[in-house]
């Protein structure tokens, strides 16, 4: 099923089209469809898992070229698929994750009439993310990360009838090209060098490259990797894409799209590995973003923007632990796979809760939700317990490794980073257990005419799955460091290594911090009265609140100064290039004017003119005695 | 007789020519003063040839006959179709070509 591998590709690929051309002929099964192709390219994923765990280690890497797609001589780039631990480890998560989401949004989606749309943009996803795993060169991988853009754009504004809801697609759009020119100038700078485009042929020539370079190609990788993965600077987009459709924030920009950087930093260990100084910037960016996810998480009232903030600062984690180089690559990976599980579930959790209370979002008029939907909080707990970092729930497994790889180093960096990964653990669990219990603890604050229930079963199932994955997929994969040896042929293998401190002491901190986070979002959330209406707050919950007034510092340093140049140049372009071709032209039209009236009609004239003509030539013959 | 009386002959029946093309709007006399031009050119290429004493100027003269003589044809067949086409024959009605 390996060399099948581009079946889970082209299945959804074709439902897409299908469900796209059928038009509203379809509209009665075509959400089946749409899951049903999905849940096919699951099984062509689980299927090559089975036969790649039959092989030894060394050969589980299996890359099939389909046929060429820019053939040439200087430049030859194939389409090929590359199934190696790595590109599996996301087919399974996303197939799996996106059937289930699939499965969910055919209830959630019920009673709108574009709910066949949705399905053929869900499908098309799908089939764009697995080519963007799946490819087996930064070309191919780059026609897959427009793939997901394009899906990402088209689903957050699928509502677009509202205008804020179509700006906020064309934002995230926008965001993303800035990280997609990164990209770009990284295979420009890769193709100078190496001229070859391909992971493999990358990875042996990397030894050639300068150490400059590399760097180079680090950073604009990283700025690719920003961009999609709504890293600082680039990641005012991602709270604006909550407008679409909650199981698309779930899927796209929870579980799946949005950790496309994290996947390109680790595809590109190679690089990174001989570009210390771009690795710590990743780390430095990563330990950022986690630190203003986290604190943006804490004042946001609106749950699916409050699970954005919170998504934005674990996949700064992930990519602390990849900015960390071959010690934290395999745990970039597990914390993307549970945190896939976890975050996804609870982003469902959110989307039931909305469905109860009358599509509301502000979670001051939550509360006391877990009577009326214990699915869905039983659900939800279970991810907030994994986000958390509770033993031995998912999180533990995998953020605290990235914890304890984030003390290991010398100098400055293990005291920065792995104190920034600590003490987010426990903002985290502020943010989390703040959110938890507004939304289904303390006292009802429902408006009048919302009456919750619990959610139909097509809703509750994938959730409950991704609860049971939240609980207890870190343990499996964790035991034996199974998914770390499993990585082990992409990641490289490395030597344990000390911590700068104990690892029980780094393991008790977090822990305790994380128990402080809990016990005081209870004091203040959960046992004390929450204000329906926010209050006023101080300055630094104002800020926060604004997404540390990101969108204003955009706007005043890139956006007004880039709409004063464009307008420059736009009036330049008028007055000079313009302007000298017009003011030619109209020099030539004017000539014409006047020789225009030579031409009179008059026989009589014409021929005084050619006598005219006649005696001054005889004159000059004359004259000149020539 | 010297020859070059007849070359300021000619001059003159060039002049005349011309000046009954420029000056007249009647289109017959107009291609009067055209025939005149060009018999005032045979006449000099003829005492050109006699000053030379050679014959080419005179071969010349009745080559200029031939064509003046197909010129007439297409002329006043232009000049009829013209007079029938607007019942006049004056050259500074039709100035339909003015730019």
């Amino acid at each position: 099923m390996q060399s099948l591998i581009w079946l889970a590709i082209a299945l959804p690929l074709a439902s897409a089209a299908v469900l796209l051309l059928a038009g509203r002929r379809a509209d009665a099964w075509g959400h089946w469809v749409g899951v049903a192709a999905s849940g096919a390219a699951f099984l062509v994923g689980f299927l090559a898992l089975i036969e790649m765990l039959g092989k030894p280690a060394e050969e589980r890497a299996l890359d099939t070229t389909l046929y060429t797609f820019i053939p040439g001589s200087d430049l030859q780039v194939d389409v090929g698929l590359l199934a190696d631990p790595l590109s599996i480890t996301f087919v399974l998560l996303i197939t799996f994750v996106g059937t289930l989401i699939h499965v969910y949004s055919v209830a959630y989606m019920e009673h709108d009439k574009d709910r066949r749309r949705f399905f053929a943009y869900l499908n098309l996803f799908v089939a764009a993310m697995l080519l963007l795993v799946l490819a087996d060169s930064y070309l191919l991988l780059f026609v897959g990360w427009e793939g997901v853009g394009l899906a990402s754009y088209l689903l957050i504004g699928f509502w677009n009838h509202k205008p804020e809801y179509a700006t906020a697609a064309n934002k995230a759009f926008v965001v993303n090209r800035i990280g997609d020119i990164g990209l770009i100038i990284a295979m420009g700078i890769m193709f100078t060098t190496f001229g070859a485009l391909d992971f493999a042929t990358v990875g042996q020539l990397v030894g050639n490259a300068s150490t400059t370079t590399l760097t180079a190609i680090g950073l604009a990788l990283l700025l690719a990797a920003c961009g999609k993965s709504a890293q600082f600077p680039l990641q005012s987009w991602l709270g604006d894409a909550m407008a679409g459709p909650t199981p698309v924030s779930a899927l796209i920009h929870a579980a799946t799209m949005v950790t496309a950087g994290v996947y390109l930093i680790v595809r590109s260990a190679p690089i990174f590995n001989g570009a210390p100084d771009a690795q710590v910037v990743v780390a430095i960016v990563g330990a950022i973003t986690l630190t203003l996810g986290a604190l943006i998480g804490m004042a946001k009232d609106d749950i699916k923007k409050a699970l954005a903030a919170s998504t934005m600062s674990q996949i700064g984690y992930m990519m602390l632990a990849a900015g960390l180089g071959p010690i934290g690559y395999a745990f970039a990976i597990f914390h993307l796979v549970t945190h896939g599980f976890f975050k996804a579930g609870m982003f469902l959790g959110a989307g039931s809760v909305m469905h109860a209370m009358n599509d509301q979002v502000d979670m001051r008029r939550f509360g006391a939700l877990k009577g009326a939907m214990v699915v869905t909080w039983v659900t939800f707990g279970l991810g907030w317990l994994a986000i958390l970092g509770i033993p031995p729930f998912s999180g533990f497994w995998s953020k605290d490794k990235i914890i304890e790889a984030a003390f290991v180093g010398e100098g400055w960096q293990p005291w920065v980073f792995g104190l920034t990964a600590l003490i987010g653990a426990g903002l985290t669990a502020f943010y989390m257990s703040r959110l938890f219990f507004m939304t289904f603890h303390g006292k009802a604050r429902w408006t009048d005419e919302v009456h919750p229930h619990e959610s139909p079963a097509l809703m509750t199932v994938p959730m409950i799955i991704l609860a049971v994955g939240s609980a207890f997929l870190g343990l499996f994969l964790a035991v034996g460091d199974r998914f770390s040896h499993f990585l082990e042929p992409v990641t490289g293998h490395v030597e344990h290594h000390e911590p700068v401190l104990p690892v029980p002491v780094i393991m008790a901190a977090t822990l305790i911090l994380v128990a402080l986070g809990a016990v005081f979002a209870w004091l203040k959330y959960g046992r004390a009265e929450v204000e329906e209406v926010a209050p006023a707050g101080s300055l630094a919950t104002i800020t926060a609140r604004n997404d540390f007034f990101q969108d204003s510092v955009n706007r005043a340093v890139f956006q007004r100064p880039g709409q004063h140049v464009t307008r420059t140049l736009v009036y330049a372009d008028a007055a000079i290039v313009d302007g000298a071709v017009n003011k030619q032209a109209r020099g030539w039209a004017s000539i014409g004017e006047a020789s225009r009236k030579v031409q009179n009609g008059q026989v009589r004239s014409y021929a005084a003119t050619m006598l005219v003509g006649l005696v001054i030539v005889v004159a000059v013959i004359v004259v000149g005695g020539l | 007789m010297n020859p070059m009386n007849y070359v300021i002959l000619a001059a003159i029946l060039f002049s005349i020519g011309s000046a009954a093309v420029l000056l007249r709007r009647n289109a017959i006399v107009a291609f009067m003063g055209v025939e005149l031009m060009l018999n005032s050119a045979n006449l000099a290429l003829v005492a050109f040839s006699r000053i030379h004493g050679e014959l080419n100027g005179q071969i010349m003269a009745f080559f200029v006959m031939v064509v003046a003589a197909a010129e007439v044809v297409v002329g006043l067949a232009i000049i009829i179709a013209v007079f029938r086409a607007r019942q006049s024959i004056s050259l500074d009605e039709p100035a339909e070509l003015k730019g």
